[in-house]
């Protein structure tokens, strides 16, 4: 509980004020790094789970997110007043109990509706999931339309007990062949993953799959099979993929917290012309198999591509291109048109207009680079969501005795007049602790700390559909597809779509995120996109099982901010010792979290090795003080609400600091 | 500092993996000692499968284990019941598996995987061919492996077809794969078998073209890959020649008969066997090589006795059977004349092009046309750039010569590493021409002047030729297998390089020999020509050796017989 914390850290990070909040990553970073280094971190986290947004949401845990903003309820427990706290030299920063960062959530439900009123997610603890869905649902009725953005959603301290996640499903994480990132050097690492520490707890809650599993040539999936499989959703807020020679993966590498997860390459890259959609060669095996390239033009793509991987060596190849876009310099290179097309929006991922030769070469070049490392596409996704790579990083920071306080909001920072350094927090029970540097996310910034801060927003839909936007012999695609925008000023739409075996969806069904730079609201920037992929779910068409775009069961839309590339003097006030974190950016890689946190760090902890690797166990000295038992002492994890006890003890398993 | 780990210093890491090491040295030494002790003693019993395993589990390359655990395996066979050999087995494979996983190219450890399989009453052929498979997964190009997928399948009799989809799966995820290539090579004869065709048999029209297709893909995908050009290569190919007798020839004069094969055979009692009948009846002769050293070669030949020669009869028959190549031949030798013939022609036989359908000839001009256009694309690629000379010449070699020296030319500037690999192929692609215009021409005398040879080959097909002019190349020699040419009278072989003479040995007819300006130095290189009985004009002008002393007086002694020696 609260008194149990120690009054004095060197680090404090300071997790989301609200369930909704758009944090995670870099702080996780930062905390591990600083952790690593011997600096006493404390984490403090309003939630009762790790990673803020970056967090997965089973399907009823949606609907709960939801839910909050359709109550648009504002219950803040005050706690006690901070005020009185502050002495004569001393001034605050309040923080911002209220996320103004998700915008226009709207959502849809098409699958067939057969509900129960009892249908109940297995294992769920929370109730009255179903509010949001409206009640006629076979019509696409969008029942939680938040018209203004200053009506706060979510508030600190809310007591939503949100069930575990990731949930996970042991038998066929067994199944699927996963890719363990490690350094090309390291093969037969033991298989230690997250999930083992709750793997006891899960496999009492899932019931078993082998009776309800669905086949989807006869079963039509409903609405009450979705919720029923809930818990087999892991749906992310921020939806990114990691490119297997970007940054975050040399973290996880030299970190080794690379053990505490798995991923699953993206098994093919798409691409949407002439309203079809198709396969992208883009690999040598890729092009090898082309059926739809001739010769010369798998000639072509090669010798383009190859010459990408080393452009910079041939400078007369594009110097006097450099002033024109990389899309009328494709022109001028032997390419046909639709490998012009493929180069431009599925390799280089970028538009007509957006950017210059020297981009896209080095974009093409970077994309190229990480071909290969893990498979035949350059990119990887975490299983169980994008969300468990805030909970690898918090669980190392754990391993080096970092604390973390859920459910633990913080009222205001406390600056000194004089030296102009903030030098504690006041949490909501009231209490000061003191610490020298203070990590921010900066979605918990006040209006007054960001009154000249402007935002750029992201617009993200989420849908559930019934089967592949591409169909092929395997069912277990995971692909990504770029649709470039229509008209001039609108955004291209990425759009990654999820099989069952990446343990995000339930099976037989696909989870499809899209993500856009928003220049609307997120569904009048989508939905034309969803529009020309998928088909609503309707009853008519029950036998008619040729339909060729994926049908959708439910789909939701919402716009979040992109705090990302602000710079620090826009925010007002801040002390030098008070580090401002982005939320997430809507590029597809994380390379800016990581990029972030290793500049923050840096300044916490200068001349400080980021992330080292962890000593071999057999080089640790373990002398007559047990460092061991310190160690694992110092890590269990404290909090207000102590009722998920096992989470934290599997974050502060002793075990993990000798492996 | 608080939370943070003691660690031990590189030192004392070094240290301590020094004295690891150390331990498990003393472990594995006197492991070895004791199997080699007990070996030595014939105490095979499973205590040494107990300790050959621990050495072979850290190290799988320790043959003499192996052979080891096969003495062990083979007498408790002897010894146990069939539960309990069983039992021995499943050990024994999953130990190798294990094995495997510590080098998965281990030459011992795949072997005893062999043996083992072999020796087995029912052995699981389904699960090996898993194991390849779950092998081949990892490293598709883990040529151990595929030598033991071969076996299992071969042994499990799996059908060529299985195995030609599981190439293909392979081949579908990196096309750099030799084994793959070259297993596809040895399954599709075998599914599509066809007459007359050699164990290296040429594919029907259909599948070849499949094939190439599958193969131009890997190779516009990506051009310097070399395994897909090597099996290009050998779609395009022609199975071996049949053998035969190529050339019968007999000479009065010399009391000759002179044969040449399709290849190079050895003749003597104990090899193959030759049968000469003349006039319908055998005649035992004595076979020779023509340079004397009875060493395998192309050309052999016997004196005949003067009765088989005579001139009573209108004409004497002359047949040679080759009883292992299944050939014969016979040529006739009138009265009145020196010498009769018998000879397959190379044009007729098509020796250096394909045999082509009308079809397949539009395949490979189909296969020029895409190949010509890779190479548009990829002016530098040499294998393009050879695959586009070998085509020309399977399709027409004449028609395409003054092209194919052009792209021997662009060649060799782009692959300067093998320049002298790519004179001696153009030398012998031009030899093949001249020979053929010879033929057209129907005459015997074969002008090979300034077409800078590197290398003189084919000279088998020479039989026949009395004049030859090899002047202005880049010769170095005149090799051993210019003795065959019997008929030979005139040789000028003037501005080479030449510095060895040996095959200038045992010409019956040679008159004329002509070799100024050359390289020859010694006087010793001289020394075949004195076994040219008919020589009475010799040319060494330009010679280094006519600066020395002596040389004249040494000639005069070597050749008393030549009356014209130019030094």
């Amino acid at each position: 509980m609260a008194d149990n914390l120690p009054s004095e850290f060197d680090v404090i990070v300071i997790g989301t004020a609200s369930v909704n909040s758009i944090t995670g990553l870099p702080e996780s970073i930062i905390a591990a790094a600083c952790s690593r280094s011997g600096q006493r971190v404390l984490h403090v986290d309003s939630r009762s789970y790790y990673g803020g947004n970056w967090a997965s949401f089973s399907f009823s845990g949606i609907l709960s997110w939801l839910k909050e903003y359709q109550e648009n309820s504002d219950i803040v427990n005050e706690g006690p007043a901070w005020q009185e706290q502050i002495l004569e030299n001393e001034e605050a920063i309040a923080l911002s109990r209220k996320d103004k960062t998700i915008q226009h959530v709207e959502v849809f439900c098409y699958a067939s509706q057969d509900l129960h009123e009892e249908v109940e997610e297995a294992g769920a603890l929370q109730k009255n999931h179903a509010s949001v869905i409206s009640e006629n649902p076979t019509e696409a009725v969008h029942s939680a339309y938040l018209p203004s953005e200053d009506e706060s959603l979510c508030i600190a301290s809310c007591e939503m007990l949100t069930e575990q996640t990731p949930s996970s499903d042991l038998e066929t994480a067994l199944e699927i062949s996963n890719v363990k990132v490690t350094g090309e050097t390291e093969k037969h690492d033991d298989k230690t993953c997250m999930k083992s520490a709750s793997e006891e707890e899960t496999s009492k809650n899932v019931p078993t799959t082998e009776g309800t599993a669905l086949q989807p040539k006869k079963t039509r999936i409903t609405y009450s099979q979705i919720i029923k499989e809930g818990r087999r959703f892991n749906i992310d807020l921020v939806s990114k993929l990691l490119y297997s020679r970007g940054l975050l993966i040399d973290l996880l590498i030299k970190s080794n917290v690379s053990r505490y997860a798995e991923f699953k390459n993206i098994t093919r890259i798409l691409a949407f012309r002439e309203g079809r959609v198709e396969q992208v060669p883009c690999s040598r095996a890729d092009v090898f198999n082309s059926k739809q390239l001739t010769m010369v033009e798998k000639r072509m793509l090669m010798k383009f591509l190859t010459f990408c991987m080393e452009y910079e060596k041939h400078p007369d190849e594009y110097k006097a291109y450099e002033e024109i876009t990389f899309s009328e310099y494709l022109k001028t290179q032997k390419l046909t048109p639709n490998l012009q097309y493929f180069v431009l929006h599925s390799i280089a991922m970028t538009s007509e207009t957006a950017s210059n030769t020297i981009d896209g070469l080095k974009a093409t070049k970077n994309f190229l680079h990480c071909l290969g490392r893990y498979g035949n596409t350059p990119f990887l996704f975490p299983l169980y969501g994008q969300g468990e790579l805030p909970q690898c990083f918090c669980r190392m920071c754990a391993v080096f005795g970092g604390i973390y306080c859920l459910r633990h909001s913080v009222q205001c920072l406390v600056v000194d007049k004089e030296s102009r350094k903030c030098k504690a927090i006041i949490d909501q029970f009231g209490q000061r602790i003191i610490s020298k540097h203070f990590l921010v996310e900066d979605s918990y910034f006040s209006e007054n700390t960001c009154s000249h801060v402007q935002y750029r927003q992201i617009s993200r839909s989420v849908l559930i559909t019934d089967r592949s936007v591409l169909k092929t012999d395997s069912d277990q695609q995971i692909s990504i597809l770029t649709v470039p925008g229509e008209e001039p000023g609108t955004f291209a739409v990425r759009v990654i779509e999820l099989c069952s075996s990446t343990m995000t969806c339930m099976k037989g069904t696909y989870l499809v995120h899209l993500t856009c730079t928003s220049s609307k609201t997120a569904r009048e920037d989508l939905e034309p996109v969803v529009q020309k992929l998928f088909t609503p779910y309707t009853e008519t068409e029950t036998e008619n099982e040729e339909v060729e775009k994926p049908r959708l069961l439910w789909a939701l839309y919402f716009n979040m901010r992109d705090s990302s590339d602000v710079s620090r003097n826009s925010y007002n006030d801040l002390p030098s010792n008070v580090y401002v974190c982005s939320g997430p950016d809507s590029g597809l890689g994380n390379d800016n979290a990581v990029k972030q946190a290793e500049t923050l760090f840096q300044l916490i902890c200068p001349n400080e090795d980021f992330c080292p690797p962890p000593p071999n166990p057999e080089d640790i000295i373990t002398d007559g003080d047990s460092l061991q038992s310190e160690a694992s002492e110092a890590s269990v994890i404290l909090e207000a609400n102590s009722e998920t006890p096992k989470e934290s003890a599997s974050l502060g398993n002793p075990e993990e600091a000798s492996q | 500092m608080h939370g943070r780990l003691k660690v031990k210093t590189s030192e004392e890491q070094a240290e301590a993996k020094r004295l690891e090491r150390e331990q498990k040295l003393k472990l594995y030494q006197s492991a070895t000692q004791t199997v080699f002790q007990k070996r030595q003693a014939g105490e095979l019993d499973e205590s040494v499968l107990e300790l050959t395993s621990q050495i072979l589990g850290a190290n799988p390359d320790f043959a003499t284990l192996w052979n080891c655990r096969r003495e062990v395996l083979q007498r408790l066979e002897a010894q146990k019941s069939p539960e309990e050999l069983a039992a021995l087995v499943k050990t024994e494979l999953g130990f190798l598996e294990s094995c495997l996983r510590v080098n998965p190219k281990s030459y011992g450890t795949w072997h005893h995987r062999c043996w083992l399989l072999g020796r087995l009453p029912e052995p699981n052929w389904a699960r090996e061919l898993e194991l390849c498979a779950r092998f081949l997964e990892v490293d598709e190009r883990n040529f151990h492996c595929w030598d033991y997928r071969r076996f299992v399948a071969a042994q499990a009799a799996v059908p060529p077809a299985e195995e030609l989809a599981f190439t293909d799966s392979l081949i579908t995820r990196n096309f750099s794969n030799y084994s793959s290539w070259h297993y596809r090579s040895c399954l599709l004869p075998q599914l599509h078998p066809q007459p007359d065709s050699g164990p290296q048999g040429r594919l029907p029209e259909d599948v070849l073209l499949k094939e190439l297709e599958l193969v131009q893909n890997a190779f516009f995908t990506d051009p310097n890959d070399q395994s897909a050009w090597f099996y290009h290569r050998w779609l395009l190919g022609r199975a071996d020649p049949q053998d035969a007798l190529r050339c019968l020839h007999v000479s009065r004069d010399e009391a000759c008969l002179t044969v040449s094969f399709s290849r190079p055979v050895l003749v003597g009692p104990r090899t193959e066997t030759l049968l000469l009948m003349v006039d319908e009846s055998p005649l035992a002769v004595e076979w020779r090589t023509p340079d004397g050293r009875n060493w395998p070669g192309h050309v052999w030949l016997c004196d005949l006795p003067a009765t088989s020669l005579n001139d009573q009869l209108p004409h004497h028959t002359f047949r040679v059977i080759w009883t292992a190549g299944d050939a014969q031949k016979e040529c006739v030798l009138l009265k009145g004349h020196q010498e009769g013939w018998c000879r397959d022609s190379a044009t007729d036989e098509q020796l250096f092009r394909c045999e082509l359908s009308v079809e397949k000839s539009t395949v490979l001009q189909s296969e020029l046309e895409s190949c010509k256009e890779l190479q548009e694309l990829e002016p530098e690629n040499k294998w393009c750039l050879l695959t586009i000379i070998l085509l020309m010449r399977a399709l027409d070699p004449l028609l395409y010569e003054k092209e194919t020296l052009q792209y021997f030319q662009t060649l060799k500037a782009v692959d300067p590493m093998r320049a002298a690999y790519l004179d001696d192929l153009r030398s012998k692609f031009l030899l093949e021409n001249s020979l053929l215009k010879m033929e057209y021409a129907e005459v015997r005398v074969l002008h090979l002047g300034h077409k800078d040879l590197t290398v003189l080959c084919h000279l088998e097909q020479l039989l026949l030729v009395t004049h030859l002019d090899l002047s202005h190349n880049r010769l170095r020699a005149l090799p051993p297998a210019l003795a065959a040419l019997r008929c030979l009278e005139v040789l000028q072989a003037n501005d080479n390089a030449i510095e060895s003479l040996d095959g200038v040995t045992n010409l019956p007819r040679l008159q004329e020999l002509s070799l100024c300006n050359n390289r020859l130095q010694q006087r010793m290189v001289l020394q075949p020509l004195a076994s040219c009985p008919r020589l009475v004009l010799l040319n060494l002008q330009g010679n280094p050796l006519c600066q020395a002393v002596g040389t004249s007086e040494y000639l005069a002694e070597l050749l008393p017989l030549v009356n014209s020696i130019l030094v």
